[in-house]
Formats: C-alpha cells, sequence, structure tokens
C-alpha cells in the first residue's frame, strides 16, 4: 500500500493548521474523528459542510459516517454562534429551581426559540444537559461564564446589556 | 521511581509548609469560582505578603457545602469560613493567630459529623494542579507497592475482598469484573474510566477529576496491573472543561515522574492513558455506547454479551469502571479490603458520595458511609427543607431513578434497598423537592429528557419514550383519563423488559416511582382538572410568571 498522504488543507486559515495538528496527533486515524471535530468546532465556532468534508476525507472516513456523528451528539453545532451566547441549564436541579422559567422568558425577551440565533446574529439562546454546577442552581452560562442562583430579572438584565452593545 | 522517593518527595513537601505559620485554603471548585473564588485567591495572596505573616495560600478542590460558598480553610485552626469575598482577604489574613472573623464563621459540623471520606479525603487539602501535594499525602504509594509487592491476582483479590460495587449505578462486584477481564486472553487489553456524568443534577466525578486528578490515574494504573492492560482512556464530557484540563496536567506530572510509561518503578510493567472529550450524548453513559464513541463512532450501544470484559474496544477485552469506582482503588490497596469491608451495609460496602441538590439548606457534595438512612443525609446533613416549605420527596438515580416518598425515609441507603422501593443508587445525585414540585410534572421532565436522549437505536426506547411523553403531557395539561394512565403503566412495563439497554430499561422507573408514590397527584391532575403543586398548565393557580 504506497503511503497515506493527508489532503491538503483547505484555505490559508491558520485554524486548519490547528486542526490537522489534532489529525497528526492521532496518526490520521479513523477513531480521531470526535476528537478533530473538537478541534474544528472550538476553532472555527461551529462545523460547516467544507470542514466536515476535510476531516471526513483525510481521516478516510465515509462522508455520511463523519455526518452521521455530527448530527448524533448535542455538542457539535452546524449554525455559527451568534455574537453572545446565553445557555440555560437544564439540568434536574436547575428544572426543580425553575430553569424552565427562565427558558421560557429569555425565547420571549428575544423572540426566538431555544437552540436557535437572533437575526441580528447577536444572541444564542442554548440549554445544557447539565453543567454540574448543581449545588447553585438555577445556572446560566453566559459566554460560557458559569452564574448560580440565576433570577428572572438578572437575565434578562444581561441579556438587556448585550441588546444594547 | 521507588517507593523511597515517593517518601523523599512527601518529605520535602512536608519540610516546605512547615515554613509557613498559617495554611489558608480556598475552594476552587466550579460552585465557588463562579463566585469570585479566583479574585479572592489573588487578594489573600497580596493580603498575606503585605502583612509579613508566613502564610501559604492554596487553591484546592471542592470542600463540600457549596450553598455556603466560596469557602476557605485556615489551617493549623480548622477555622472554616463561609461566603467569603474578595473584601474579606485583609480581615482574614489579620485574623491568624489572633481572633478569628466572627462575621465569617460557620460552624458546618452536623453537615460534617456524619460524614466519612475515602473518595473525598485529599478534597479541600490539596492542589489539584501538583502532584507532589498528592504524593505528600500518600498518593501513588498503593501503586508502588502493588507493582513491587503484590501480583495482579493479589490485587483483585484484595478488592474482591473489600466488596467493593461499581459507583457508576450498576453496584456489579468490582473485583468479579477485574477477575473477568484479567481471565480473558490476548495481548491487548484496556482500560477504560467512565467520566461522562450524564446524570443531570450530579457532579460528584466532575469534582473528583477536578479536585483529585490523581487519585482516578492511581486507580486505573493499579487496575491495568491487575488485569494486565497496558493502554487506558479516561472519557470525559466536553462540558467539564476544567476536569479535561486538570486530568491533561496530572497525566504529564505523573509521566514526568516516571508513574506512567513505560517500567514503571522499573518494573515490566507499562501502562499509559489518553484522555478522550464526550460531545454531549447521555447514552454513551452505557459502556458499549461510550466504547462506540471512544472508537470516533456514533455512540449506540451493542447487545450484550459479548460483554466488554471480552470484547470491548476494538474487539479487545475492556475493564470499564465509573471515576468514583476508580478513586476507592488506593485507599482499599493501601488500607486493605477489611478496612472497606468494615463500613458500609451488609451488601454495600464502603461509602458513596452524593450531590446533594434542589431544595435543601446545605446544597453540595457529601460522602456518608453506605447503610446510612436517607433522612439523615437530608435533615441533618443536608440540613432539611429551607424556607418553610414541606418535603415531598428525594429523587436518586437520576433519569433511570426514582422518587422516593416521605415515609420510605427511614430507609438505609444501599443498591438492594433503593432498588426495592423503585428507585437505584445511580451515580449518585440526590436531588431533594418540596411541596412546590408537581411529581407528574417531574416525571415529565425525565420522560422528555430520555425521549431527546434515547439514541433510537431500538423501537421500544425510541418511539416508547415519546408515547410517555406525549401521555405525560396530557395528564399535566388536565386532558388526561384515567385510561391514559393504565395505558401508560403498561407502556412502561414493555419498555422495561425490551429495551436494548440500561437507558430504554429505566427511562421508565421515574414514572412507576411517582404513580406508586404519588397516585393522588395523578388522579387529582385527570380528575379534578387541578395541580396540587400549582405548576401544570391545568392548574387553577397559575404558576407565577417570570416578570418580562
Amino acid at each position: 500500500m504506497p503511503p497515506f498522504t493527508p489532503p491538503p488543507l483547505p484555505s490559508d486559515d491558520k485554524r486548519w493548521k490547528i486542526v490537522n495538528g489534532t489529525m497528526r496527533k492521532n496518526g490520521f486515524a479513523r477513531h480521531a474523528l470526535i476528537e478533530t471535530l473538537h478541534t474544528v468546532q472550538s476553532s472555527f465556532g461551529y462545523l460547516d459542510d467544507d470542514a466536515i468534508r476535510f476531516v471526513a476525507r483525510t481521516l478516510r472516513v465515509p462522508l455520511s459516517q463523519a455526518y452521521g456523528v455530527v448530527t448524533f451528539y448535542h455538542y457539535f453545532s452546524l449554525k455559527p454562534p451568534g455574537k453572545h451566547t446565553l445557555t440555560v441549564c437544564a439540568g434536574t436541579a436547575c428544572y426543580i429551581k425553575g430553569a424552565d422559567k427562565l427558558i421560557a422568558s429569555a425565547e420571549k425577551r428575544l423572540g426566538i426559540p431555544q437552540g436557535t440565533t437572533t437575526n441580528d446574529g447577536k444572541i444564542s439562546l442554548m440549554t445544557a444537559r447539565c453543567v454540574g454546577a448543581c449545588s447553585r442552581a438555577p445556572v446560566v452560562l453566559c459566554d460560557g461564564e458559569v452564574a448560580g442562583e440565576m433570577s428572572g430579572e438578572q437575565m434578562l438584565e444581561q441579556l438587556e446589556r448585550w441588546a444594547v452593545e | 521511581m521507588t517507593i523511597e522517593e515517593l517518601d523523599q518527595i512527601a518529605e520535602s513537601v512536608r519540610q516546605e509548609n512547615a515554613k509557613y505559620d498559617y495554611e489558608v485554603n480556598v475552594c476552587m471548585d466550579l460552585a465557588c469560582a463562579s463566585q469570585g473564588a479566583g479574585l479572592l485567591r489573588d487578594e489573600l495572596v497580596k493580603a498575606a505578603e503585605a502583612s509579613g505573616k508566613k502564610v501559604l495560600v492554596r487553591r484546592t478542590g471542592c470542600m463540600g457545602p457549596c450553598s455556603s460558598g466560596p469557602l476557605v480553610r485556615v489551617e493549623p485552626e480548622e477555622t472554616l469560613y463561609r461566603r467569603v469575598n474578595s473584601t474579606h482577604a485583609e480581615a482574614i489574613v489579620a485574623g491568624l493567630g489572633e481572633k478569628p472573623v466572627a462575621e465569617l464563621q460557620c460552624d458546618l459540623s452536623d453537615h460534617f459529623d456524619g460524614q466519612v471520606r475515602v473518595v473525598l479525603e485529599n478534597a479541600g487539602h490539596i492542589d489539584p494542579e501538583k502532584i507532589d501535594d498528592y504524593i505528600s499525602r500518600g498518593g501513588y504509594k498503593a501503586l508502588l507497592t502493588a507493582l513491587t509487592e503484590m501480583t495482579p491476582n493479589g490485587v483483585i483479590h484484595r478488592i474482591t475482598e473489600s466488596g467493593l460495587r461499581g459507583r457508576g449505578g450498576g453496584g456489579y462486584p468490582t473485583g468479579l469484573k477485574w477477575g473477568t477481564v484479567a481471565k480473558a486472553g490476548g495481548d491487548m487489553k484496556y482500560v477504560v474510566c467512565n467520566g461522562d456524568e450524564g446524570d443531570p443534577g450530579a457532579f460528584m466525578d466532575r469534582s473528583v477529576m477536578e479536585g483529585d486528578p490523581h487519585r482516578v490515574i492511581e486507580g486505573m494504573a493499579l487496575a491495568a496491573y491487575a488485569v494486565g492492560a497496558s493502554k487506558g482512556f479516561i472519557y470525559v464530557r466536553a462540558e467539564y472543561p476544567v476536569a479535561v484540563s486538570r486530568l491533561t496536567t496530572g497525566l504529564r506530572d505523573a509521566r514526568r515522574r516516571g508513574l506512567l510509561g513505560n517500567n514503571i518503578c522499573n518494573t515490566p510493567f507499562s501502562f499509559d492513558i489518553e484522555i478522550r472529550l464526550g460531545a454531549g450524548a447521555f447514552v454513551c453513559g452505557e459502556e458499549t455506547a461510550l466504547l462506540a464513541s471512544i472508537e470516533g463512532k456514533r455512540g449506540t450501544p451493542k447487545p450484550r454479551p459479548p460483554y466488554p470484559a471480552v470484547s470491548g474496544l476494538w474487539g479487545k477485552p475492556t475493564l470499564i469502571n465509573n471515576v468514583e469506582t476508580y478513586a476507592n482503588i488506593a485507599p482499599i490497596i493501601r488500607n486493605g479490603g477489611k478496612w472497606f469491608h468494615d463500613m458500609g451495609s451488609e451488601r454495600s460496602k464502603g461509602t458513596k458520595v452524593f450531590a446533594l441538590t434542589g431544595k435543601i439548606t446545605h446544597t453540595g457534595l457529601v460522602e456518608v458511609p453506605m447503610g446510612i438512612k436517607l433522612r439523615e443525609i437530608i435533615e441533618v446533613i443536608g440540613g432539611g427543607v429551607p424556607d418553610g416549605h414541606t418535603f415531598k420527596a428525594v429523587q436518586t438515580g437520576g433519569p433511570s431513578g426514582g422518587c422516593i416518598p416521605a415515609e420510605l425515609l427511614d430507609l438505609g441507603v444501599s443498591y438492594d434497598g433503593l432498588m426495592k422501593v423503585g428507585s437505584i443508587m445511580g451515580s449518585g445525585g440526590m436531588i431533594v423537592m418540596d411541596d412546590t414540585s408537581c411529581m407528574v410534572n417531574v416525571a415529565r421532565f425525565f420522560v422528555e429528557f430520555c425521549m431527546t436522549e434515547s439514541c433510537g437505536k431500538c423501537i421500544p426506547c425510541r418511539a416508547g419514550t415519546a408515547q410517555m411523553y406525549t401521555l405525560l403531557t396530557r395528564i399535566c395539561d388536565g386532558v388526561g383519563t384515567m385510561e391514559d394512565l393504565d395505558m401508560l403503566i403498561g407502556l412502561c412495563t414493555t419498555i422495561k423488559e425490551t429495551s436494548l439497554c440500561g437507558l430504554g430499561m429505566t427511562a421508565p422507573n421515574p414514572v412507576l416511582s411517582t404513580i406508586q408514590y404519588f397516585k393522588n397527584e395523578y388522579i387529582e391532575h385527570i380528575v379534578n382538572k387541578r395541580c396540587p403543586a400549582g405548576v401544570c398548565k391545568c392548574s387553577v393557580e397559575a404558576p407565577v410568571e417570570v416578570q418580562a
């Protein structure tokens, strides 16, 4: 078998080198698929078609399998995130302490359902299964920063600050 | 690395610590860190320098009572301060060796006295990013002792003797599992740590991985030696970035010290560990699904047998244990199987860590001996239900568990005891609910969770959980009938008996247990179209809306 030559990077964008680095570190093995997709998402913020194609081709994984993995796991996103992201934890402890009301009130304020981004691309509203900060429920993450014992007012104030930026 | 060298490291840490008159430990676990513990630590360092006192400021893992955070513990006085912020730093340093700061001081002896710390023995005492701190508290001694003085069979024998059972929830005897993998043939075997803590409402494994990562690494290395594996994987949720970074640091430091890698401690034993990130799928807590995910595939479970112990990762014999199970290994090797066997109840040995959350005064992490009464955990250690509300139920085992009512609170915590009342031990989430929680609504919450998390491979789980959700929604909305309730019960039985993996088999548990103990709430929704807790849509007393 001739030695494997990985395909060229899709563009000059330096982030592809990081993605390629993850694959090289794993010897371009097929089982590095999820690891590589994590690197793509952390570098680019989401996974677009070009990225999935590039990773699938480089790891010699069928495109159907790569797409199947991307859509199976909740953590991977096919759409670019907004400038800011509000994530409401929807774990059990948060639910018992009223996370559902927080979600409803954020949906109402932003006029979008959870899991989507406002039309101006400013704010994404997401839910998490559990971030493990249950002792401070209900918890929201403002751009990844954990904020516990969140009240509806505090959350809406945060959204307001982002909206006027 | 030899045992003598370990002792030398421990001694040098002790000498280093002896240079200081006081130790100020700052809890930097997620709950405290999210309330400014990082800034607090910086201010404490500044204040200590300015004061001229010899003070060691140390960041530590979770101290336990998160609801009182950010927490600071001062030694040697053993003073515990609660709700500390950065403005208190100077006062705390000024109080060292003099009078403690009265308004911050707290007495949580009721909370701590009933606890026994094995897994959490180092939490709150060591800096999780310093391997020498772990070594100074006896770390890695069990590994080196086992490698030089014990046979692999001897290690398995000691684990069997201890009576340790899997802490991921199933409760399978750990020694037996290790024995099966050890007996399996083949030159390549794997050891896997399940850190995919998917149970919403539980964070024990996160705390252990973040607060004491070397304990997990040492446990895995001991397991690898016992079963003859040379490669390990830790599968961690991507939602736990701090755990990933602490484990990465831990693995690097262990390699540098020669505690991982080739010919550990100059013996023929070689072992190394890689981290694999989960990507948000509850089903990946199921062992065969987890293995598929490590192989880079969709996390769908496979029928068992063959069990992973015989054919696991890439078809090779694979040992899978939970984080907390591995965290128990080093102490058992160090102190002997009998020591562990003497703790706990008849068929459940040792201790169990619980994440106590929900409507309870002291939320946080507790470690209790098996067999302790639920009432003691909730009313004494947890401080009871706050704000004048009354206790209604405690939920254990997450989406696979059940709700236990007030009349069963005198039940001792054990695998079999919890199973008997329709719940399970689970990984250790314990969520307390009061009279403001509607049990039908809670059941629907869990079923919705299982519905969205079902991998879709087998029909009972994929279609059944969706039908359960529809029926429960009808009841919650006040349009359900008694026939719906009967159909729901029938459906639960079918799903339980015919699903492929644990997710489906246990998904009906929250429904069945709430029907068993809170049937009157279901009937109230159906017959009187009323939600007694005022949560559901059908309720006359509409729930309080968050002000927009």
